[in-house]
């Protein structure tokens, strides 16, 4: 009965062990990532498919693309608004990257963000960085 | 009985009312949703069965096939790999003994014997690799053409074992360093994948010739087998051609005029 000190110290030393991370990260939580569009992708004005659609979905419009061009031999993507694409990752001026231009303040912002890592870059050729 | 009978009559005939319904509904359900649209392209190359016949009459020197194999090497971002365990190769030469196996004798004449051959993915009819494939990731395309999806490749190599070509590579490296002269048109592979001549699918799609039957200057021709007024026929029909490893039976689509 003696140990009481010694509880109570090991339950404090406990207790700021678990919460460690908690108030570690206070005051930092980072903010809402805002991608940025380059001036083409600005000058198009819309995506693929509606904002809130693509912001969700576009990594199941990426892999309906790629299942239709590569087990289909279907290339073409036509919208509901009758707007045509080619459907590419990475290819050509009408390709997802050939509008974001800027993967590294455009992907990679939400995707740091959400700790999400598509492994597609380790095989498409990523467009060049802007020079700053 | 009888009752049972009769609601049983009854249960039938509602089911039927209803699988005749369906195709309605859905016919319903699509004409107010005018959804997103997704065909081939308009110019592209089709066949219905493709083939292709080297005219190996037509290559002199081992120094004339350079072109091709750097060809089709550089669109497809093939690495160049020195040592030969880790060697990427999409198309390549090879002796007459090695690749026309059993059909080789002592007395060949001099220019078959010394002559170096063309050799690639032959696009069998029956491909073993597609048997093969645990994960659908090679597989065979209406047009003949055996096809490899990256996306779904892990690495584990059966294919490899099952073709009877040697006409696969594996990534034992990252290839990316190894890429001379990156085609920013083309995705490169990645370390853990297995990968193939593709037959051009990604040109044809766009109706250019594949790489290698641009350089060749006329020695290859790519065509469809199965109609007798094509190109290919025509050369089949004048020429005489053998075919690699016909006895297997996968039946290549390559064609050598010798
Ligand atoms: C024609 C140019 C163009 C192409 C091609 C294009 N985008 Fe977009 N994208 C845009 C524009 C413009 C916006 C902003 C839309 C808006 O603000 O309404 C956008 C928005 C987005 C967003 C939402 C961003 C946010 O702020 O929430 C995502 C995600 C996205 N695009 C992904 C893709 C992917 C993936 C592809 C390829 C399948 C693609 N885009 C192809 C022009 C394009
Ligand atoms: C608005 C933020 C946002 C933008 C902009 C964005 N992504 Fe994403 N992306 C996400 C999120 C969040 C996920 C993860 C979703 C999940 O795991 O369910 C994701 C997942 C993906 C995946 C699937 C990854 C996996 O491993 O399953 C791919 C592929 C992808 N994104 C491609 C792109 C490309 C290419 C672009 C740029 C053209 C892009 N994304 C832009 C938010 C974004
Ligand atoms: C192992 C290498 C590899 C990886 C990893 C990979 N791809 Fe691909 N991808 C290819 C190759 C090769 C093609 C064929 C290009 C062609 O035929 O034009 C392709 C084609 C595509 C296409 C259609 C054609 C084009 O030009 O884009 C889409 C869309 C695509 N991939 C999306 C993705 C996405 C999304 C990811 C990541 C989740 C991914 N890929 C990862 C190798 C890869």
């Amino acid at each position: 009965m003696n140990d009481k000190n010694k509880i109570i110290t090991g339950l404090i030393i406990f207790i700021v062990i678990i919460t460690f991370p908690f108030w570690y990260n206070m005051g930092k939580a980072s903010p809402v990532p805002e991608p940025k569009l380059t001036d083409k992708a600005k000058a198009a004005k819309e995506c693929v498919e509606p904002k809130e659609y693509m912001k969700v979905e576009h990594m199941q419009i990426l892999d309906i693309w790629r299942d239709s061009v590569v087990r289909e031999a279907d290339r073409v993507y036509i919208n509901e608004k009758g707007k045509k694409f080619n459907m590419s990752l990475s290819t050509g001026d009408d390709s997802c990257m050939g509008c974001h231009s800027n993967k590294a303040d455009f992907c990679d912002k939400c995707h740091d963000y959400a700790s999400v890592r598509p492994y597609c870059w380790d095989c498409h050729i990523e467009p060049p960085k802007e020079k700053k | 009985m009888k009752n049972s009978r009769r609601s049983f009559l009854k249960l039938a005939g509602i089911s039927a009312l209803g699988l005749g319904a369906k195709p309605v509904l859905n016919a319903f359900a699509s004409s107010d949703e005018h959804g997103p649209e997704i065909f081939p392209n308009q110019e592209a190359l089709t066949a219905k069965r493709w083939a292709m016949v080297i005219d190996t009459r037509k290559f002199e020197s081992e120094e004339d096939f350079e072109p091709i194999v750097a060809a089709c090497h550089k669109i497809h971002n093939v690495p160049k790999l020195k040592e030969k365990r880790h060697k990427i190769d999409w198309i390549w030469i090879d002796d007459f003994k090695h690749v026309f196996t059993y059909q080789e004798h002592e007395f060949l004449d001099d220019r078959v014997k010394h002559l170096p051959f063309l050799v690639l993915c032959n696009h069998c009819e029956k491909p073993a690799c597609v048997r093969a494939c645990p994960t659908r990731a090679t597989f065979k395309r209406e047009d003949g053409i055996v096809l490899m999806d990256f996306h779904r490749c892990i690495g584990c190599r059966f294919c490899m074992a099952a073709c009877p070509y040697g006409s696969r590579s594996f990534n034992f490296r990252d290839p990316r360093p190894f890429v001379e002269e990156e085609n920013k048109e083309f995705p490169t592979r990645m370390k853990g994948v297995v990968e193939k001549c593709n037959f051009c699918a990604e040109r044809l799609a766009v109706g250019k010739m594949p790489a290698c039957v641009e350089a060749s200057n006329g020695a290859i021709v790519v065509g469809d087998l199965h109609d007798p007024d094509s190109n290919v026929r025509d050369l089949l029909k004048n020429n005489y051609t053998i075919r690699r490893k016909p006895y297997l039976g996968a039946g290549p689509a390559i064609y050598y005029i010798v």
